[in-house]
């Protein structure tokens, strides 16, 4: 089993797959670095939703375990679970004219109790979540009258107002323009920067390689290579993995790999 | 820092005021109640007594006010004791009473559901209820307690069904609105059956009690009914923090913590209970547990999700408006209450079946 203090979530030989089909994943072993912003990336259909929602304890898997700090999620109370991990999947549904702030308010569902529904704890964690996210100005406003790019910042804002110190996100720029995503982004980088760990699956090879500080990448169930952006966005990975033939330069003002499909 | 304060505002302008809201803590506890939520409760909860004491001094013989208070005091006339204590009071509570159990049956099941067809008349509870006493009538089972066992099981068993039909990897609320519709199309062509193969005893009291009805309504079963949905109504507020979960999809209530599964069966036994305790009682009165959580959330300034007290209260103005009406538009005859929930109920249904048609 790999593990080390500083590897806070990990998932080993995972096998996992939906009712009677063969596996999505099949003997899968990854791990997510404490204060690490991890993208997950590969194909379509390549499992990497999956491994994200078995990480979340969203899907059982069929054989191995993920652990958090060391400790079986499985054998985990749910509800203690939710103290330490927030996952934040690809569409969540957002009742009927409910405003910014009552949704946000929801995060704090695994802090509260019959009793306590609005401890000065929720009211800072949620005050301070919709100031992270820049949607503080926006606390009454209903949430189906927002613009993609303002909801999924209201999303994020119910996962920090769960206060974990791990967040995974599925596909969290999906759907959004190119500035929204690049805003979602450091936006996330902001929260590994202020010591949250980070796991996103993403879709976009230079923004992934951009803000990632590790990278997984998956290919038919598989996990094909691990490692920093600079090691894994190159030329022979991306045919390996995609089948693109590309050229892979480096950015002049970040110094990140970018790949130039050919 | 002057630019983005312009911009707040002129972001928050026009669609939406701010909310004010009351925090209160005590101790552990700790609440926050928006202070409009319960400005709309106070106004619903006076309307409430003024259809109450209306029922009251409405009939034969209209009572002025002071009369009907003197009713209840131990120096009243034994006629007018009679007349309000015993005929009228139980009757004007019971709809009270009821259209609150149906209001957070229809909101219960809404919520479970994600949308305002779900609600427990629609998908076939009711009907499922009605079989349950039609079985209990059949090996001749009398009085308000064989009734609402019967009751309770029909709706239980029939909510089972739906929910086996209706479940693929998870309970998707449109599924189980379309299995619950056909579910109950087939319960009600057997109930139907049932009224017409049996002997004529047993077809009638079925029938006089399946229009709905409150007419001659007595204290006890009242009582009972009203005590076991009190005993229920407990369990609402540790349900309710489950289904605010529940409402952002299965994934993220998961992801919150909330047990997905267990909370959608305690949610789906308390709905059945509460509609099922009303149908033992009056028989099956349809459209309050649709319309009454709908109206509820629309008249509520500052939108959002599940209000259950809200629907309750709702739901207590709707059936006890509803009876008043059965009971008073045609001074000759008295029109089951059911019947009059069905004929505002069905404009209602046709409106909300063209807008989600739209939506859609």
């Amino acid at each position: 089993m790999i593990e080390s203090p500083s590897e806070r979530l990990v998932g080993d030989r995972l096998k996992v797959g939906y009712k009677d089909t063969s596996l999505v994943l099949d003997d899968v072993t990854v791990s997510v670095p404490e204060g690490s912003f991890t993208v997950i990336l590969g194909p379509n259909a390549c499992g990497k939703s999956t491994i994200l929602r078995t990480l979340g304890r969203l899907l059982k898997p069929r054989a191995g375990v993920v652990t958090l700090d060391g400790q079986d999620i499985a054998r985990m109370k749910t509800r203690e679970l939710a103290k330490s991990l927030a996952l934040l999947p690809q569409s969540p549904s957002v009742p009927e004219g409910i405003s910014v702030q009552n949704l946000v308010a929801r995060g704090r569902f695994p802090h509260q109790s019959l009793m306590s529904q609005w401890s000065p704890e929720d009211e800072g964690a949620i005050t301070e979540a919709m100031r992270v996210t820049a949607v503080d100005h926006l606390a009454h406003r209903p949430v189906d009258t927002l613009s993609g790019g303002q909801r999924q910042r209201v999303w994020i804002s119910l996962v920090l107002a769960q206060e974990t110190g791990l967040l995974l996100l599925d596909e969290p720029t999906t759907y959004l323009d190119v500035t929204h995503q690049v805003e979602i982004l450091k936006l996330l980088e902001r929260l590994r920067a202020s010591g949250r760990t980070v796991v996103a699956v993403l879709h976009e090879l230079n923004q992934a390689a951009r803000f990632a500080t590790d990278m997984v990448t998956m290919k038919d169930g598989k996990v094909v290579a691990v490692g920093t952006p600079e090691e894994i966005i190159t030329e022979e990975n991306m045919r390996a993995i995609y089948g693109l033939e590309s050229r892979v330069i480096e950015d002049p003002d970040t110094g990140k790999p970018v790949v130039l499909p050919r | 820092m002057s630019a983005p304060a312009v911009h707040r505002r002129s972001e928050s302008a026009g669609t939406s005021r701010e909310p004010r809201y009351l925090s209160l803590r005590l101790g552990r506890l700790s609440r926050r109640i928006a202070l409009s939520h319960l400005v709309t409760a106070a106004i619903l909860g006076v309307v409430g007594v003024v259809i109450l004491f209306t029922a009251l001094s409405l009939g034969d013989t209209i009572l002025p006010l002071d009369r009907v208070l003197g009713a209840f005091m131990p120096e009243a006339s034994r006629l007018d004791h009679k007349v309000v204590v015993e005929w009228r009071a139980p009757r004007a509570l019971a709809a009270l009473v009821f259209g609150a159990c149906l209001g957070v049956s229809g909101a219960l099941f809404q919520s479970l559901t994600s949308n305002a067809l779900g609600s427990p008349d629609i998908i076939g509870l009711n009907t499922g209820a009605y079989s349950g006493v039609l079985l209990v009538i059949t090996f001749g089972g009398t009085g308000y307690l064989a009734y609402a066992a019967g009751a309770v099981a029909g709706g239980l068993v029939t909510a089972a069904i739906i929910y086996l039909l209706a479940y693929s990897r998870g309970l998707q609320g449109f599924r189980l609105i379309i299995v619950g519709i056909a579910v109950s199309a087939m319960l009600s062509s057997a109930n139907t059956w049932f009224i017409v193969k049996a002997d004529l005893d047993l077809a009638l009291r079925a029938a006089v009690w399946g229009a709905g009805t409150l007419n001659g309504l007595r204290w006890e079963p009242l009582l009972w009914a009203g005590g076991v949905a009190l005993v229920v109504a407990l369990l609402l507020p540790w349900l309710n923090r489950r289904v605010g979960g529940l409402e952002l999809g299965d994934d993220t209530a998961t992801m919150l913590g909330v047990r997905v599964e267990s909370s959608k069966l305690a949610l789906v036994v308390i709905g059945v209970i509460m509609t099922a305790l009303v149908t033992a009682v009056t028989g099956p009165i349809s459209f309050i547990a649709l319309a009454a959580p709908q109206i509820a959330q629309r008249i509520r300034p500052n939108g959002g999700s599940l209000d259950l007290l809200g629907s309750a209260l709702m739901g207590m103005i709707l059936l006890a408006g509803a009876d008043l009406v059965a009971q008073h538009l045609i001074p000759a005859a008295s029109v089951p209450v059911g019947a009059v929930t069905v004929c505002i109920g069905g404009l209602y249904l046709v409106w909300l079946l063209i807008r989600e048609g739209r939506r859609a």
